[in-house]
């Protein structure tokens, strides 16, 4: 069995508890307009080209089997290319070979009580490679979380659910026409998912980015917070938007459609939590 | 907390001038002028003495903890007798843009008149030039090696408890009993004893002298003081330099005005390097200040002024001045006493105590260069502590650092101490590994690596001035294996390390016979016992290290070499050799492919991290267990205060694709930029090196502060330490400033001029350091986290 992944992140420390290992796998249902992964969307390899990097050196040509014609993701280019201009995202790998670059922070998951995340993308994508990852970490006793975006046919998540030792689970809008309209899909499957989740696992952290216009209005807020607490939910992360990701639409080939939007401001952030808060929810400011 | 007082002294400390003091300079060429016929120890003793009771008392407004080196905060003595700064030398401390010391106009024409005239050609500097060989000096002016011993004498050595428990009039009595048992009639060392041992009780009896000297002008400003709370003080601080060092301290206040007076007469005696401090402070203050408390004599209030007042006193002295190429290995106004705190007790119990915690709350609040601070951390020390530490390392001006106390037991077992001694032991100057009070631990000069690595690749010629410096190791471009490069780098070295130690022979043999430090001597376990000064293996314990720069460096381009070359055939030999020759001259494709597509250090990567282990067993071997001439054996450590921006300023472009001129890798860390994946990868790729076969490592890593916001963000950062430590680590430190403040601070530097960030094995004003360190430390990778 193989899967696709495009990047695996050793000391990530906002995903969970501890010092873990992210594992990003590729390919995503949603395309939400502040992602700050693009890349991730895609379920194809795809060439980042950085402009900035590129010395126009041409062994990039030389290598290329489309020629002008349609880029076939081979690689070749990134391989050649000593600057580091071009890369290719998306790696396909078998479970074990993550499972090597998992085993080498163990001695950091041991002591801070960390572990391995699951995230991408949507790692529900790829549910059955997801799994056996899940499996592989059991044996070794190393703590599990998955970030999803809760897309997803509720049978995948519930496959994985009983393997996962935590869920970090999205819900970016509770308004189902702004849901549609800002990430590309329906939120109804999303709380379905949610609400059958919570039935099964006890430990799950809903995660709300908050998104400057779209989904930080106090009726966004309250509507989220009553539906977690509803749930039995007890904890909530807001994760205040940032435009880390910006440059990277560019080096894909794609247009960023939130430019000039800036991060929500500390105060609006704490009055957010506080909302939250007031809902009996323990809130984390960041994740 | 810092109340009015504090304050002001810390900012008149902050705001004083570093300016050069002849004082010291007159006095002794003055005493020299007239001294009569005697030993070399009581010679020194007698010139120690002569400063003591001459050079002037300083007692500032408002201070409790009394005492300077020079006339004044921050006057900073020269030391000719060691090296005689010229004219020339002078103008250029003056002048130059970063550490520079006033130097008056009085000053010069003293030089010109009487300082240079008498000292031309007799001091230490000159006597080591003249006894060095063709070779040594080659190698010195091409920057293969420093010498610590050129204008500086040795020293690296830090105080245990004894001092507490005993005063100079006890020691006097010591040394008295060490003359009565010399056997004139077997011993034929009985002579040199005898004089070693009347020359240590000349300077007990100068340090008391001094004290008292400070008891008096106290009592005189006393008489004329009209602030009756003053006056009270006054006639306070009276009392106490009346008691200590004479006496064993009594209390707190005593226990700290008695180092300091230690801690003024060695740096006095002689500019030691890395100056001397008084090891594990906490444990040394805890038994006073906890029957303070009892007796209701010391509150926990009165305990933190007078701490942070004794912090003070160490900040009022800079460095002595530093020329040449001294200057460049260590260019820093940060003298190097580094406070230890935490860690062990002789027993082998957890040493925290209340005093700890308020001398981390003591570093926090004073944020001052000096004196340096560091946590030992032991496996029994309690999160609090060193979670505390961490909150004070968030704040992102470099201190305390962090280091394995565990481990440095284990370095010094290894070297044959006694358990009890290795748990007294800890870190001193930037991370050096000692046992405190018993042993001499002498650095003797940065080792470029790197530069042997260049050698070997020119069959021996140096591509700076095309000079055959080393040994004729063959072609480079004959080599079959990366295994016939390493043996070439092997013969290389050892022929560079045997110049080196040879030197350092005789530099020592130098010190030994025209220099001895009786007072030091003192306080340094076995010196009374054997009647043998501290210069002289007087010590318990006598190590000497050679200090290997550019690990990160040399590993990177071995392995570009291996992976470039050998594995993969991207290149000849040839065309790498080439390519370094026109420095990448329109080879920029070759440099970014050495650059990015070579596996490096710092990355958890066996490719690369084998090959550091493999450059760190051929020093290691080559080094370790050499014998020096105190009795003792050379080992290794691993850091380089500011040398590796000197030491890549005398090396063409390298195979890791740095370009000619450019800094090398500091300490253990990685290539500035090399490391990718995170500070995990990097701790992991550094513990693979055995640290228990070194006396000391210096690791950097540099952090956002966005990635220690919060309390996971504590609590992630010393799980990381612990994880290092429990991989048997040595030594950790952290920059908490992001690379957009730097340039900044770079851009504008009189916005910045607080701005303190970590160097090496200390901290240093960003703005004082050469714009070459500026770049470099921006470089170094900021681990962020999204």
């Amino acid at each position: 069995m193989t899967g696709t992944i495009f990047d695996i992140m050793r000391y990530s420390i906002h995903d969970g508890p501890g010092i873990r290992t992210t594992v990003f796998l590729k390919g995503c249902p949603l395309s939400c307009w502040w992602c700050h992964n693009p890349e991730s969307q895609s379920a194809k390899k795809e060439i980042l080209f950085n402009r900035d990097r590129c010395i126009g050196c041409g062994e990039c040509k030389t290598v290329c089997p489309a020629g002008d014609g349609k880029c076939l993701a081979c690689g070749n280019c990134a391989g050649v290319c000593c600057s580091g201009a071009r890369e290719l995202v998306g790696k396909t790998v078998e479970p074990a070979e993550i499972i090597k670059e998992i085993e080498k922070d163990l001695i950091f998951y041991e002591e801070s009580g960390g572990g391995v995340t699951f995230s991408g993308g949507e790692p529900l994508l790829q549910a059955d490679f997801v799994q056996c990852l899940l499996e592989l970490c059991r044996k070794r006793e190393i703590h599990t979380a998955i970030e999803t975006s809760g897309f997803a046919p509720l049978e995948k998540l519930l496959q994985l659910s009983a393997g996962t030792d935590l869920f970090l689970y999205d819900l970016k809008l509770m308004d189902d026409l702004k849901h549609q309209k800002y990430t590309g899909v329906s939120n109804r499957l999303i709380i379905q998912n949610l609400r059958a989740l919570a039935a099964q696992h006890d430990n799950i952290i809903v995660r709300v980015p908050v998104i400057p216009g779209i989904n930080d209005d106090d009726g966004n807020i309250n509507k989220t917070g009553d539906f977690v607490s509803a749930l039995g939910i007890r904890e909530i992360n807001i994760l205040p938007y940032h435009k880390a990701g910006m440059d990277k639409y560019e080096r894909i080939g794609r247009t960023y459609l939130l430019p000039g939007l800036e991060p929500p401001t500390g105060e609006r952030v704490a009055e957010l939590a506080g909302i939250l808060q007031g809902k009996g929810l323990k809130v984390k400011i960041g994740g | 907390m810092m109340n009015e007082r504090v304050a002001t002294l810390r900012e008149q400390s902050l705001k004083a001038e570093a300016r050069v003091s002849t004082e010291r300079a007159e006095l002794m060429t003055r005493f020299y002028k007239s001294a009569g016929v005697y030993s070399a120890p009581v010679l020194r003793a007698l010139a120690f003495k002569f400063l003591m009771e001459n050079k002037a008392i300083y007692i500032g407004d408002g201070e409790l903890i009394v005492g300077e080196r020079g006339p004044a905060p921050k006057a900073t003595p020269t030391y000719p007798e060691l090296c005689c700064h010229s004219l020339q030398d002078l103008e250029i401390l003056n002048s130059r843009e970063k550490v520079s010391y006033t130097v008056s106009e009085e000053a010069r024409r003293v030089y010109e008149e009487e300082i240079i005239p008498f000292w031309r050609g007799r001091s230490m500097r000159d006597i080591i030039f003249d006894q060095m060989t063709a070779e040594w000096k080659d190698a010195y002016d091409s920057g293969i090696f420093t010498e610590f011993m050129e204008q500086r004498a040795p020293g690296h050595t830090v105080l245990d408890d004894k001092i507490y428990r005993k005063g100079f009039l006890d020691f006097k009595k010591d040394i008295a009993q060490s003359l009565e048992k010399l056997d004139y009639l077997n011993d034929p060392d009985a002579y040199n004893k005898q004089e070693q041992l009347k020359a240590m009780a000349i300077c007990a009896d100068a340090i008391i002298a001094f004290a008292r000297r400070h008891a008096e002008k106290a009592l005189e400003m006393a008489r004329f003081e009209s602030n009756p709370t003053r006056k009270k003080e006054l006639e306070k601080i009276a009392e106490v330099c009346h008691r200590v060092p004479a006496h064993a301290p009594a209390n707190f206040w005593e226990v700290l005005q008695c180092y300091w007076f230690v801690h003024l007469g060695v740096i006095t005696e002689l500019n030691t390097w890395d100056a001397f401090n008084p090891g594990r402070l906490d444990q040394h203050l805890y038994p006073f200040y906890k029957q303070g408390l009892e007796e209701g004599s010391l509150t926990k209030e009165q305990a933190r002024e007078l701490l942070q007042c004794f912090w003070i006193k160490f900040n009022n002295q800079p460095a002595p001045p530093k020329v040449g190429v001294t200057a460049e290995e260590s260019g820093t106004y940060t003298d190097f006493a580094n406070i230890n705190s935490g860690g062990l007790k002789p027993d082998g119990s957890d040493g925290v105590n209340e005093v700890t915690y308020l001398i981390l709350d003591v570093i926090d609040e004073m944020r001052l260069l000096q004196p340096s601070s560091n946590i030992q951390l032991s496996k029994k020390n309690p999160d609090r502590f060193l979670k505390r530490a961490c909150k004070i390392i968030r704040k992102g001006w470099g201190q305390p650092s962090i280091f394995n106390a565990d481990m440095i037991v284990e370095e010094l077992l290894r070297q044959g101490k006694s358990i009890e001694d290795a748990r007294c032991g800890g870190a001193s100057g930037c991370v050096e590994t000692g046992a405190f009070g018993k042993e001499s631990y002498i650095l003797t000069g940065y080792f470029n690596l790197v530069k042997i690595l260049e050698l070997t690749l020119n069959n021996g010629i140096d591509p700076r001035t095309g000079r055959q410096l080393g040994l004729k190791t063959g072609d480079p471009a004959q080599f079959k294996t990366i295994e016939d490069l390493l043996d070439a780098f092997k013969r290389q070295l050892k022929y560079f390390i045997d110049v080196k130690i040879k030197g350092n022979n005789i530099i020592e043999r130098l010190y030994a016979a025209h220099m001895p430090a009786p007072f030091l001597s003192i306080v340094i376990d076995d010196c009374i016992a054997k009647g043998k000064d501290y210069n002289d293996g007087g010590a318990r314990y006598n190590t000497n290290y050679i200090q290997g720069v550019g690990l990160g460096s040399i590993t990177d381009c071995i392995s570009a070499i291996k992976y470039h070359v050998f594995d993969q055939h991207n290149l000849t030999m040839q065309e790498l050799l080439e390519a370094l020759r026109v420095n990448f001259a329109g080879r920029e494709k070759v440099r970014l492919l050495l650059l990015n597509k070579t596996p490096r250090y710092g990355n958890d990567d066996d490719y690369a991290d084998d090959i550091m282990k493999m450059v760190f067993d051929i020093y290691y071997n080559e080094v370790n267990g050499r014998k020096n001439t105190k009795g003792g054996v050379y080992r290794i450590n691993l850091l380089p205060t500011t040398c590796h921006v000197y030491f890549g300023s005398v090396i063409g472009a390298t195979p890791d694709g740095r370009k000619a001129g450019e800094p090398l890798s500091e300490g253990i860390s990685p290539v500035q930029g090399a490391d990718r994946k995170g500070p995990t990868a990097v701790i992991k790729s550094a513990a693979k090196m055995d640290h228990a076969r070194t006396g000391g490592t210096l690791l950097n890593q540099k952090f956002t502060p966005q990635v220690l916001e919060g309390d996971s963000g504590i609590d992630n950062l010393a799980h990381l330490v612990r994880s290092y430590f429990k991989m048997d680590g040595h030594h950790i430190q952290f920059n908490v400033v992001d690379a957009a403040t730097l340039r900044e601070a770079q851009a504008n530097p009189e916005k910045y001029r607080d701005l303190i960030v970590r160097v090496a094995g200390y901290s240093d004003y960003f703005c004082d350091l050469s714009r070459a360190l500026q770049d470099e430390i921006i470089a170094r990778t900021e681990h962020k986290s999204f």
